[in-house]
């Protein structure tokens, strides 16, 4: 009994339609049980959310000498959800120049997460 | 002065003024986008949150992202713009004048005249918040604007009223750039904006959403040094005793968006109360001919995709109107039935039954499983099953044609009824 992992348990909230499933997911030595999900596609959302939350990070970088002071960036690929703040923190110290356009690679393999942060429109210089 | 001459102009170059413009370009008319601020895109420069394009690119973008995709295909086909333009005026004869910097007073003559300026958004004022007046009250949609473009965080711990899904993307962004968001209060006893924005925006962050609430008083002279909110009974009372005070220097109020008709109004446009936007018939056409209406200046739409889709239509349409007129036929009126707040088009060609036609709704009410049915003098001609009918999300239902429809119509009734429970009904 003593290498058997405690069951781990979760309420998980599905996004998949307007339901709202409420879903309690437990993990118990590796497999898992739901409860709560009304459709397939709930298991498999819980099941990701629960072993692995990720999120598509959305913010702003500012700009020197642009048309506007900040520019909107986007995470290529959805990072994993604990470490938002870390990346925030990091976008907070930076300043780029203008121009910059849509699509371009700001921060290349952000805290070596695999993930990039890209520009989310063009911005022109000032003058 | 003489004025300018266009086939089409389209007043607003948010994401539904762009798509109209595109579409009527590319129906070969000549098109001019009057744009009051210094660049096109509407409020989507400062909707950075991704969620945007699902339908209509087939991924998913943020606000900027899904402008930029529009304003490109604008400068392709090198469609005239007029930015920092404000239009003052639209006659009923489809004269615009508007005013900028440069040129000063402008005339512009249309043949036919696309309304795109969106909407605005409700205030504390239009729901009459009790209390003092100090700084730190803020619509979500401004403090957006401030965060995101301007660069300005407006407070450093928030109390936000209304649960829709600017006020809970607004929760997660003040989150992320280190402010404390104590609460979403929402007066309705369900959320009001999309489960993927309470799950992402506000328990991702441990952020409380507190239902069946409202503000009742905010504290603060010079500045907000709280609130205090109170539970409402069914008729959006505060119950006495069931106050509570939250420690905060600012209130965001997320209570809803008008649609800007100002200009509709000059124009002899005829405006429905329920949608606040234009009575138009199933061509977007407002009550004057060549006038067409679409976006949130028509109706509040949960998503910027089915804005820009109207865009498309109403700048497809409007080319038609230029190179061959819309046949004017017998108008039926489409009236909102039981549970439906509102339907648009609101007025349909009579010619128009023997193609599909699509009706946008939203239900008063939240119910499951239900059918939107529709009854032509009385008669149920259609049907359709949904498994929810949300007041958040717009229900889109495209008519089938009908056939071997013999009596004249008289009216066009819809309502959302509850799906009987056992037995299918024949029908």
């Amino acid at each position: 009994m003593s290498n058997l992992a405690e069951p781990e348990k979760k309420i998980i909230v599905c996004i998949g339609c307007p339901n709202g499933c409420e879903i309690e997911i437990t993990k118990t030595d590796g497999t898992f049980t739901l409860e709560g999900n009304e459709c397939k596609k709930g298991e498999e959302y819980a099941i990701e959310e629960f072993s692995n939350p990720k999120r598509i990070l959305t913010t702003t970088i500012q700009v020197k000498n642009g048309i506007l002071p900040l520019i909107p960036v986007r995470s290529d690929k959805p990072l994993p959800k604990g470490k938002l703040f870390d990346c925030m923190q990091y976008l907070s110290a930076l300043k780029i120049d203008a121009p910059l356009k849509m699509g371009q690679i700001l921060v290349e393999n952000i805290l070596d997460l695999g993930v990039n942060i890209i520009a989310s429109r063009n911005l022109d210089p000032n003058q | 002065m003489n004025p300018l001459n266009v086939d089409i102009a389209v007043i607003g170059g948010g994401p539904a003024g762009l798509a109209a413009a595109v579409a009527a370009k590319e129906k070969g008319t000549s098109v001019l986008i009057i744009e009051r601020d210094f660049e096109l895109g509407g409020i989507l420069p400062q909707c950075i949150h991704n969620g945007f394009g699902l339908h209509i690119f087939d991924e998913e973008l943020t606000g900027p992202e899904f402008a930029q995709r529009y304003i490109n295909h604008v400068e392709e086909l090198q469609i005239p713009t007029k930015l920092n333009t404000m239009v003052l005026d639209i006659s009923p004869d489809k004269e615009i004048t508007a005013v900028n910097k440069t040129e000063g007073i402008l005339r512009i003559k249309a043949t036919a005249i696309i309304l795109a300026m969106g909407c605005r958004e409700r205030t504390r004022h239009n729901i009459l918040v009790p209390g003092s007046r100090p700084a730190g009250i803020y619509p979500a949609g401004l403090a957006q604007r401030l965060v995101n473009i301007e660069g300005y965080m407006p407070g450093k711990h928030f109390v936000i009223l209304g649960s829709g899904d600017i006020g809970m993307i607004m929760a997660r962004r003040l989150t992320l750039e280190g402010a404390k968001v104590e609460a979403v209060v929402e007066v309705l006893p369900y959320p009001s904006g999309l489960i993927r924005n309470q799950v992402q925006c506000l328990r991702d962050f441990g952020i409380p959403l507190i239902l069946e609430h409202t503000v009742t008083h905010v504290h603060g002279q010079n500045r907000v040094e709280g609130v205090t909110i109170a539970k409402v009974d069914q008729k959006w009372r505060p119950i006495p005793g069931t106050e509570k005070f939250f420690k905060c220097d600012t209130l965001l109020v997320s209570v809803g968006l008008i649609p800007e008709n100002e200009l509709s109004r000059s124009a002899g446009v005829a405006l429905d109360p329920r949608t606040r936007g234009p009575v138009v018939t199933n061509y977007l056409e407002t009550n004057v001919p060549g006038i067409f209406a679409c976006g949130n200046v028509l109706q509040v739409h949960d998503l910027v995709d089915n804005v820009a889709a109207e865009g498309t239509r109403a700048g497809e349409i409007a080319a038609n109107y230029i190179t061959k007129k819309i046949e004017e036929v017998r108008r039926i009126n489409s009236i909102p039935g039981e549970n439906v707040g509102y339907i648009v088009p609101q007025v349909i060609s009579s010619a128009a039954f023997s193609s599909e036609i699509t009706f946008f709704m939203r239900s008063k009410q939240p119910q499951k499983n239900v059918y939107v049915e529709f009854l032509i003098n009385g008669n149920r001609i259609y049907r359709k099953f949904s498994r929810f009918a949300l007041p958040s999300e717009m229900i889109k239902i495209v008519l089938p044609p009908l056939k071997g429809l013999t009596q004249e119509i008289s009216d066009l009734t819809v309502n959302i009824i509850p799906k009987p429970k056992g037995g299918e009904q024949s029908g």
